[in-house]
């Protein structure tokens, strides 16, 4: 027989819960907080500085007035070079993953091979950037060399969440295409694939949104502080809107002159960043929530 | 059943028998067909493993460049205490920078690994369903501030507010790339442990409250023993990104290569002193290769953290039967 619990001993446990409970809610308080913090600062400094010239003109008088045209530009460029090059691969591995491996050591390794790039830190792929692209294939500091090191940042994102994608279309629909008649690759096609877009290009809006803001890979591989045109071929230098932050920020000689555009710069990349990635989020949450099966 | 043809009362017609062969076998086949009908898997395979050639690449590549530190600087100079590529003579000793990353990252997984397990329990254990969605929305977002944003957030408001709290000469400190660290790594720590709780049995919790247990003596006494692997495994991790977090770092932590016990003094990171050096490096110097050698270092640790934190999480799904 277990002694009941004196009301004493009740009402304590009772009051300790609800302290615990306050902490794990404050604490989990404090990334509503950065996150407050942070867009506050870039919003309420920033804000002043954007204008459609600032998106639109280059910088002027030593990079102490202007625009950011031309960062904005160059971060597309990079960012749809590594997209084009890195997507292809990255949906042919999922499909590989979830469609056709049998497991064992090969799929094992494969995996393993997918995380440890994932964990792998940007500036260590800049240095692979350097090594492998500007120097040893000879592609210089270029567009074409920082959309390679970016698209090698981005692949294990994009293998993951379109192998997430494939994983979630039912068992059952593959049935009922093989049981047609359809041989493994005409079902993938034409069924499994097709439901499994929605997840794939939410995978595609991370990707990008974790290219378009990363600044080590590309330092030594495409970025140039500043340049008067925009690149015309995939051997030129470009600007690149992190890059630009950076420099202006650290790098540059009148950096306490041009604290405006600075906060514009940074607020411009923040937005871009935040509105792919809570479009990513929601999007998916109302994929999920709509799925029937 | 050996013969499958069925066998019919009465007459039969007399006739050849049946073809009941798999279809496939049905007739000759040229090389066309099966070029045509069997390409898919030999070439997604081909295809899939375009990632372990690039992990090969990188390993192959970054070691290819770092070794000839061996040769020109010695390993026992390489981890030495004094960096000074531009001396007379130079000196490449990446104690300082290990030293560094150590320092920012220790103290930053000391407040981000408390809160995170923190938030983690808050969102797998006691908010409702509509807070759940909103906080793993928001870590989501925190993790994808770019980090060139977080080390501009340092420089521009923590910096200056750490510099006039504690009277320095510089905001740019060994602290400040710890909160900032801190901040980033928080949703890292936050996502896996709340994964790693998620992957404890319901039925471990009801077993708990059916001996009379509260819902937080539950959280502390049952679900979190369950689950230590996998959130040792997410503060592993949420270290190996810490160490390899550049940009913010490059920003704030001051970036003065020297051994120091004080947090409020300017440290230099590997991942700083790369950032920082390389672009003014001739190729093929023995700087140059000695940046490399950090980058070694830097792989090297991101390797081994990212294979225990794996290794971890596996086992806690083992564990539970999963």
């Amino acid at each position: 027989m277990i002694a009941a619990l004196t009301t004493e001993q009740q009402r304590r446990k009772r009051v300790v819960q609800r302290v615990a409970f306050a902490l794990l809610t404050l604490s989990t308080l404090s990334a509503f907080l950065a996150l407050g913090a942070i867009l506050y600062t870039m919003f309420s400094n920033g804000a002043s500085a954007l204008s459609w010239e600032f998106l639109s003109e280059f910088p002027r008088k030593m990079m102490t007035e202007g625009g950011i045209y031309p960062a904005l530009v160059g971060s597309f460029y990079l960012t749809a070079g590594a997209l084009v090059l890195a997507l292809p691969f990255a949906v042919a591995s999922s499909i590989w993953l979830s469609e056709y491996s049998r497991g064992g050591l090969w799929v094992r390794m494969i995996r393993v091979g997918v995380n440890s790039l994932a964990g792998v830190p940007s500036i260590v792929f800049g240095l692979l950037g350097l090594a492998l692209f500007v120097k040893v294939l000879g592609l210089g500091v270029s567009v074409l060399s920082g959309a390679l090191t970016l698209a090698l940042l981005i692949l294990p994102i994009l293998i993951r969440a379109g192998e997430e994608a494939l994983q979630s279309v039912p068992m059952s629909f593959r049935e009922g295409a093989l049981a047609l008649g359809a041989t493994k690759w005409h079902a993938v096609r034409t069924v499994v694939l097709p439901t499994a877009i929605p997840g794939i290009l939410t995978g595609v809006i991370l990707g990008v949104s974790r290219a378009i803001g990363e600044t080590a890979p590309i330092m030594f591989t495409a970025a140039a502080f500043y340049m008067t045109r925009l690149p015309e071929t995939l051997s030129d230098k470009v600007m690149a809107l992190p890059y630009h932050i950076f420099v202006m920020a650290t790098e540059s000689p009148n950096y306490w002159r041009t604290r405006d555009l600075q906060f514009g710069a940074a607020l411009v990349l923040l937005g871009m960043v935040l509105l792919m990635n809570l479009g990513a989020v929601t999007w998916r949450a109302r994929v999920r929530r709509r799925k029937q099966w | 059943m050996g013969n499958r043809r069925r066998r019919l009362e009465g007459s039969a017609p007399a006739g050849p028998p049946l073809d009941l062969r798999p279809v496939r076998h049905a007739g000759l086949r040229g090389l066309g067909a099966v070029l045509r009908d069997r390409w898919d898997r030999p070439v997604f395979f081909a295809l899939a493993s375009v990632s372990l050639i690039a992990l090969g690449a990188t390993l192959f590549f970054i070691f290819r460049e770092a070794a000839p530190v061996l040769r020109e600087i010695g390993l026992g100079n390489f981890f030495g205490r004094v960096w000074d590529p531009t001396g007379t003579p130079a000196s490449y000793g990446a104690l300082p920078m290990i030293v560094g990353s150590a320092m920012v990252t220790i103290a930053a997984l000391i407040a981000s690994v408390p809160l995170g397990f923190a938030a983690a329990a808050f969102i797998a254990e006691v908010a409702p369903r509509w807070m759940k969605d909103v906080a793993k929305s928001v870590l989501e977002l925190l993790a994808g501030v770019p980090s060139v944003i977080y080390g501009f957030f340092g420089l521009m408001v923590v910096a200056p507010a750490f510099q006039s709290a504690f009277h320095l000469g510089t905001g740019r400190t060994a602290l400040t790339a710890s909160v900032i660290l801190g901040i980033m790594a928080l949703p890292t720590v936050a996502s896996l442990a709340e994964d790693a709780l998620t992957a404890v049995p319901n039925s471990y919790r009801e077993a708990s409250m059916a001996l009379g247990a509260t819902r937080w003596q539950t959280i502390r006494n049952v679900t979190f023993p369950a689950a230590f692997s996998g959130l040792i495994g997410a503060a592993i991790l949420g270290m190996g990104r810490a160490i390899g977090e550049t940009m913010a770092v490059l920003m704030v932590a001051g970036n003065a290569p020297q051994i120091t016990a004080s947090l409020l003094k300017p440290v230099r990171t590997l991942t700083g002193a790369i950032a920082l050096e390389m672009g003014e490096t001739a190729m093929g110097s023995t700087h140059y290769h000695a940046l490399f050698g950090l980058g070694v270092i830097l792989l090297v640790i991101a390797l081994i953290t990212n294979g225990l934190a794996e290794w971890l999480r596996g086992r806690l799904a083992r564990k539970h039967g999963l």
